[in-house]
């Protein structure tokens, strides 16, 4: 099975039953095994006129209590920035799969990057709170489509398989299981105001047509719903909450993988490129060679890095110039040397190899 | 064993279609692992087209192939790109009618654009043609399998035409390979 049929596929198993998309590629596939199989499932699938559309028709289907997602790739993300924020704000569970392609603009369609990773995170204005995942297999396409819909459903907030092409059009062997964990949204408690959220951080769902009356606004508002967007109080704990909700569950929602905690040497990586360094980690048993496989990059668990207690460097290969390299760098006072690789290759194991043997000496 | 297979060709000839063919006939049937790949443009017809399938009795770590031992192609501008930088022990199945450069590995002369032309009557089977050789050639997958895998894949209605494409590949599949020069 493909990568992005895989990913259709975890979906409807999570329950989606809403898909509002553009065509894009390399993301189309998403979109078509979609508009094949909603019907037969209850869902709607619909082809909106563009990604600005399609984002917002997932927002509105949400409202609706159903669970939604779009499907899109660089230049249909970034249409979508204004309007995730808009989510992020209205609390609005969904799933946005990126298939990632070479950017800037329109780039390359057709080969793979992992260029719109601190997009994700910071592509739209404010202080926000999301999540997003990293597969590296078909198997992964489909079982972290799962989590994505879990976790939106659980924080309120967007989550984003942060795919790569070389994922998406992968076909390789998997295993649909027959049921998946599903967690869905918690209702609004009938007489509770609709933003005011408990120790959780996350208010109860007053989904549309329910008897709820509310007001869903991108303007900063009270507990109420009502604009209240000149007090200072207001929007900073609202902002606040909105990102201490998601960050506040790094440590719980955390999923990497990690080898050979002992090592010195380090890799951290996600996506496509942990397939080349699974493969060095392969060839050279005898070596050791550390490994911090992030499944989820956002929140970014900066705690995993404490795993490698004997750690003296870490190597971070990415398909684009080092954007959660960056991010490491952050969180260690160790040497991190990023890996960038452009143009839509993968890394071989050899190329990881070479810079392995250098950082190791 | 791992064992990495790269096809090409330009678009419209079903490159993608029998490396898919392909993986599912190693993975479905034969109970192996395999990964499919592929690189193409924004054309829907044309382009050069490159496909390239591992298999493996073992899970896949690196999906990608890095050094193929087995090649088909289909197109003299496949062969440029692909077939002629093949590592020594390779083997290449080329298409004879499309194919007009010889490797400096083995390689076997496949007739498969030609008889699909002229005993197939249809010139779109001529991918089949080179699955049957391939198989046959080379044993990557069993014939069992591919059979299945070509039921699964292609249209209602053309199982039959698609069977008989494998099977005259099956036959140049016989031919004699050349040697290295």
């Amino acid at each position: 099975m493909q990568g992005n049929v895989a990913s259709a596929e975890g979906a409807l198993a999570a329950g989606c039953r809403f898909f509002g998309g553009y065509p894009i590629t390399p993301s189309t596939e998403v979109a078509e095994r979609m508009a094949s199989r909603m019907p037969k499932a209850g869902g709607v699938f619909v082809q909106m006129e563009d990604e600005i559309a399609s984002i917002a028709a997932v927002i509105g289907a949400s409202w609706t209590g159903k669970k939604a997602m779009t499907a899109t790739s660089g230049p249909g993300f970034s249409l979508m920035m204004e309007n995730l924020g808009f989510a992020v704000m209205t609390e609005t569970p969904l799933v946005v799969v990126n298939i990632q392609r070479g950017g800037p603009s329109t780039g390359q369609p057709t080969m793979s990057a992992q260029g719109d990773m601190l997009q994700c995170r910071y592509g739209s204005h404010g202080d926000i709170g999301i999540v997003a995942l990293a597969p590296n297999s078909v198997q992964e396409m489909h079982d972290l489509t799962v989590k994505a819909f879990n976790l939106a459903e659980r924080l309120r907030c967007p989550a984003f398989l942060m795919a790569d092409e070389h994922i998406g059009h992968m076909r390789e062997r998997i295993d649909l299981p027959d049921t998946v964990e599903v967690v869905d949204r918690t209702q609004l408690e009938p007489g509770t105001l609709p933003f005011a959220a408990g120790p959780g951080l996350v208010p109860g769902f007053p989904t549309f047509g329910k008897g709820h009356r509310v007001h869903v606004t991108g303007l900063t508002h009270d507990e109420r719903g009502y604009p209240a967007t000149t007090d200072p109080e207001v929007h900073a704990a609202l902002v606040e909450r909105l990102v201490r909700k998601v960050e506040g569950a790094r440590r719980e929602i955390a999923d990497y993988v990690v080898t050979n905690p002992d090592a010195e040497v380090v890799f951290v990586c996600y996506g496509a490129p942990s397939r080349a360094v699974a493969q060095l980690v392969a060839d050279k048993p005898d070596e050791g060679i550390g490994v911090l496989r992030l499944r989820l990059v956002w929140p970014f668990p900066e705690h995993a890095l404490a795993e490698f207690s004997n750690a003296t460097a870490f190597i971070v290969p990415e398909q684009n110039l080092g954007q959660i390299a960056s991010e490491v760098e952050r969180h260690t006072d160790l040497p991190v040397v990023p890996v960038p690789k452009l143009g839509g290759e993968l890394h071989t194991p050899a190329e990881l190899a070479r810079v392995y043997e250098g950082v190791r000496r | 064993m791992r064992r990495e297979v790269r096809l090409s060709g330009f678009g419209g000839q079903g490159i993608m279609l029998a490396a898919v063919i392909l993986g599912r006939a190693a993975v479905m049937y034969d109970g192996k692992y395999a990964v499919q790949t592929q690189v193409y443009g924004p054309e829907a017809r044309g382009g050069a087209s490159m496909a390239a399938v591992v298999i493996d009795d073992a899970p896949i770590l690196y999906p990608k192939v890095t050094s193929p031992d087995l090649y088909v192609i289909m197109s003299q501008e496949g062969f440029e790109k692909y077939g002629s930088g093949a590592r020594p022990d390779a083997m290449l199945l080329l298409d004879r009618g499309l194919v007009h450069s010889r490797p400096a590995c083995r390689y076997l002369e496949v007739p498969a654009t030609d008889d699909a032309r002229s005993v197939l009557k249809k010139v779109i089977v001529a991918n089949i043609v080179m699955l049957g050789a391939l198989v046959t050639a080379t044993g990557v997958v069993s014939r069992e399998a591919i059979e299945k895998a070509v039921l699964d894949q292609v249209p209602k209605g053309t199982e039959d035409l698609n069977l008989r494409a494998l099977r005259q590949g099956y036959a140049l599949g016989e031919g004699a390979i050349h040697e290295a020069a």
